[in-house]
């Protein structure tokens, strides 16, 4: 499927989105203009040095001492202002198309909440509670479906930045920020937080899944199915304290802390983007989460060979 | 002595040179003395911060790397920040000021010399406070652990719930301690340069160099007292429950952001500034002409100090201010660039017609031009608002700011120092050492900082500690690594050179440059007094004036 294509390079020049598609546009015009102005100065500044290096002989006799010329001064302060005006025009425009856009009013509004160190995914419309990997519908000429994400944070400050989608925003604790995707090509797009937020800041990396409208609504109601499985090991998770942490719908696990592991399975990696999330690696997770992601704020919970095993083959079954 | 037009110069030999007891040293209050101090101490602690940057690009050469682990390199990019700026370039710019300010007004030491010596040990005891957290101070891990929350420590980290031990307050304390510092030695530039000059240097005739650190210490006064109120907040925050930044009892983050930039922004003038002044007095000297358009440059100054107050939030771009802000902050930074290319413009139009002598000094002059270039252009692209939503906290702003502090401000740093040596030991640095200092900087810069501007553009963001193979980043990353090979070599030709010269450098004489300012009327080293009697001055170039009776500058100004 072409929703399984990763887009590893997150090169800001290769926009796949409204948004990202816009700042590009202004990207060049404006990389346009300072490359001339570099061309124009930087070859002045280079005739300069090469044709008045001091000649080997008439050393002694000072050049003419010019002290400088208000006509001279006027026109090199004009010109830049005018620069200046038409880049600031220019921008305003941008940052206009961007941040006024409204979402109509059936358009999908995403939650995502910054934790140390992973994102906390919500479709409130949907009732749908994910982590790490977004899922979106990918927006055709046909039926566009521009996302709008609601940013908001749990502890310290994160940044929300997939290169390829948007620019970055960031989630800030006690405040509301908006902003808002619309990927025109399927696929997986990287991002990282962007915003210092502590230890593992380098691995609270981020995943944007975008997929056809079909695709999307099987991931849908596949994330609504109820939890609940007739597994011997759901009881020991129940018993031990990861559900202090970590919900499992439908049932006694509604921890808030952690990530939400009702559908465990159905995502790509572990430890906000980590590692893959194989069967071998769910189980090195478990049994100690500080080797692969260390400081992370989930501790070695100690669990006996037993435990392990049962605690790894129910969450295998979290699909 | 003798009598050169109307300004009696000093000849005899030298009565105040760079020996002298250890006491001597310490209970200095002569503003040569501390300027050397000032000047030295900001290398030591440029070379420590150096070597934290080895460490860094070390950890960084290859993906998925595990040399260094995460708490520690968050430590490495917290110190090497904060000790760059405050402990490098905030000292460098006192002990330019200490040294050169009253030599080239014709004064016989600042005005207040024992303020300036208190202001120069509360400096160091600041950056020895932070370094101690290294032994004494107290984190999550356990004992010996330096700050980790950044050098502009957002909030809430630096708070008590993310942020515990002393590790923070050590940070808070330390920059609290070397802003007293940088307060006292710009209440003493400026009360210097109003009530000392000498006789006939009205402020018109004032030195390029002198006007410039005028209005960096003006924009210190007005800098640093929002970031020690900020970091009063912060301790009151984590010490006696209040919540200014407290998030989780409804501080505001957005707050100390903008406390911490309405002093950020302004430092990165104050920073830039004294290199600005470096090349005013250099290029001119070694293009053999006048400054072009001194009073241009003088209002540019001025004009960047004023703007330069109001672009704070330019930093705060992705906090989600709405549009109208956004858009206020874009003209506002934008509008910087044109004071700041007149000034590009005028030094390039001293060169034009001039006959330019390459001496190292010149030379690193001339690097600074194309690099500073490079580095405003890249400021201009992060103005553009949208850009910097991609951009910001991205290894694009780390190359852009590195473009402006290293191949900017150093670049004209090491020429003032190769430029005044020989005024400040008596000895010239060598020439060829000089050349391969500069020409090794100049690879390692470029190989560093280039690629790390594509880094950014690839998505990578700053601060972090690894990264995954696959991403595009290895190339860029392991070139950059590379140029600290050659930057690493630089300095050490550096130093080399600075061991060998005060002991076999070529005597200097007063005025090996043929120069025009007052601090090259008296002997290499001047002695304590400076001036054994007051000169007196007619134009901007007095000695000029001197050397050229038959065609004085005072005649046309």
């Amino acid at each position: 499927m072409s929703s399984d294509v990763l887009h590893a390079v997150t090169n800001i020049f290769r926009p796949a989105s409204t948004p990202a598609q816009s700042i590009y546009t202004l990207s060049m015009l404006v990389l346009a203009v300072c490359g001339a102005i570099f061309l124009t100065v930087a070859g002045v500044l280079t005739y300069t040095i090469v044709r008045f290096r001091r000649p080997s002989f008439d050393i002694d006799r000072e050049p003419p001492q010019v002290y400088g010329s208000n006509q001279i001064e006027i026109a090199w302060t004009v010109i830049p202002v005018l620069i200046v005006i038409v880049l600031t025009m220019a921008t305003a425009r941008v940052i206009s198309e961007v941040q006024n856009r409204r979402p109509s009013a059936d358009a999908m509004s995403i939650t995502v909440v910054g934790h140390q160190w992973w994102w906390e995914i919500r479709y409130p419309a949907l009732g749908v509670v994910t982590a790490n990997e977004l899922h979106v519908p990918v927006s055709a000429p046909a039926r566009p479906r521009p996302v709008f994400l609601r940013l908001e944070s749990v502890d310290v400050a994160h940044s929300f930045w997939v290169p390829q989608l948007a620019g970055k925003t960031d989630l800030i604790p006690n405040r509301s920020n908006t902003m808002w995707i619309e990927p025109k090509v399927e696929g997986v797009f990287l991002g990282n937080c962007a915003e210092f937020c502590g230890m593992q800041h380098a691995n609270m990396l981020l995943r944007v899944i975008v997929e056809s409208a079909d695709e999307f609504s099987k991931w849908v109601s596949l994330q609504r199915q109820n939890a609940r499985r007739d597994h011997p090991g759901e009881q020991i998770f129940l018993s031990l304290s990861c559900i202090n942490c970590h919900a499992v719908g439908g049932t006694a696990a509604a921890g808030l802390f952690g990530p939400d592991l009702s559908h465990l399975m159905s995502r790509q990696t572990l430890g906000a983007g980590v590692i893959p999330n194989t069967p071998a690696n769910l189980r090195r997770w478990i049994r100690d989460p500080q080797v692969m992601k260390p400081g992370n704020l989930m501790p070695n919970m100690q669990l006996s060979d037993r435990e392990l095993d049962q605690v790894h083959s129910y969450l295998l079954s979290l699909r | 002595m003798e009598t050169v037009g109307h300004i009696e110069v000093t000849r005899t030999e030298a009565d105040w040179t760079l020996t002298g007891s250890l006491h001597e040293w310490l209970v200095t209050v002569d503003h040569k003395r501390l300027g050397l101090m000032y000047v030295v101490s900001a290398l030591v602690f440029m070379v420590i911060g150096g070597v934290l940057a080895i460490v860094m690009r070390a950890q960084l050469a290859v993906p998925d790397n595990t040399l260094v682990p995460p708490d520690v390199f968050n430590r490495l990019f917290t110190m090497h920040g904060t000790t760059m700026v405050f402990l490098v370039g905030m000292p460098f710019l006192a002990g330019l000021a200490n040294y050169l300010v009253p030599l080239m007004i014709g004064a016989r030491d600042m005005a207040f010399p024992r303020l300036n010596a208190f202001g120069y040990w509360i400096f160091v005891f600041g950056g020895l406070l932070l370094y101690f957290s290294y032994i004494g101070g107290e984190g999550m891990a356990g004992h010996g652990t330096a700050p980790d929350v950044g050098w502009f420590a957002y909030s809430p980290l630096t708070e008590h719930p993310f942020s515990r031990g002393t590790s923070t307050d050590y940070w808070i304390l330390s920059i609290t301690l070397t802003g007293i510092g940088s307060i006292s030695s710009a209440i003493n530039v400026i009360a210097t340069t109003l009530s000392m000059r000498c006789k006939g240097m009205t402020l018109a005739r004032m030195p390029l160099f002198v006007w410039l650190l005028v209005v960096v210490s003006g924009m210190i006064l007005v800098a640093i007292p929002p970031l020690t109120a900020a970091q009063v907040m912060l301790l009151l925050d984590r010490y006696l429950g209040a919540h200014f930044f407290d998030t989780q009892a409804g501080g505001s983050a957005v707050l100390w952001q903008h406390f911490f930039w309405i002093f950020g922004h302004p430092e990165v003038y104050i920073l830039m500034l004294p290199g600005f002044a470096c090349a005013s007095e250099i290029i001119p000297v070694f293009s053999r002409k006048p400054m072009f358009g001194r009073a241009a440059m003088v209002g540019a100054t001025v004009s960047i100090g004023f703007i330069g107050l109001g672009v704070w939030a330019h930093h705060m771009f992705t906090i989600g201010m709405p549009p109208a802000a956004n858009t206020f902050f874009v003209a506002s930074t934008m509008l910087v660039a044109v004071p700041t290319g007149v000034k590009i413009f005028n030094w390039i139009a001293t060169m034009y017609g001039g006959k330019i002598w390459f001496a190292t000094p010149m030379l690193f002059c001339v690097g600074f031009l194309f690099q500073f270039l490079i580095a405003g252009l890249t400021g201009v692209m992060l103005a553009a608002a949208p850009f910097d939503w991609q951009l910001s906290d991205s290894y694009f702003v780390v190359a852009h700011f590195h473009y402006v502090l290293l191949g900017g401000l150093l670049f004209t740093l090491f020429a003032g120092i190769y430029y005044w040596f020989p005024k400040a030991t008596g000895r010239m640095l060598d020439e060829t050492l000089g050349r391969w200092h500069f020409w090794l900087l100049v690879i390692g810069f470029h190989l560093t900082f280039d690629t790390l501007h594509f880094a950014g553009i690839l998505g990578m963001p700053r601060r972090i500690y690894t990264y995954a193979a696959g991403r595009g980043w290895e190339g860029v990353n392991l070139v950059a690594s590379m140029g600290v090979v050659f930057q690493t070599a630089a300095i050490l030709c550096f130093i080399w050179n600075v061991v060998r010269s005060l002991e076999h450098g070529k005597e200097a004489g007063n005025d090996p440059w043929d120069a025009w300012t007052l601090e090259w009327a008296t002997s290499s080293p001047p002695p304590e007094y400076n001036f054994a009697k007051l000169p007196e001055v007619r134009s901007s170039r007095p000695l000029w004036d001197i050397k050229h009776p038959a065609d004085p500058d005072w005649k046309y100004e």
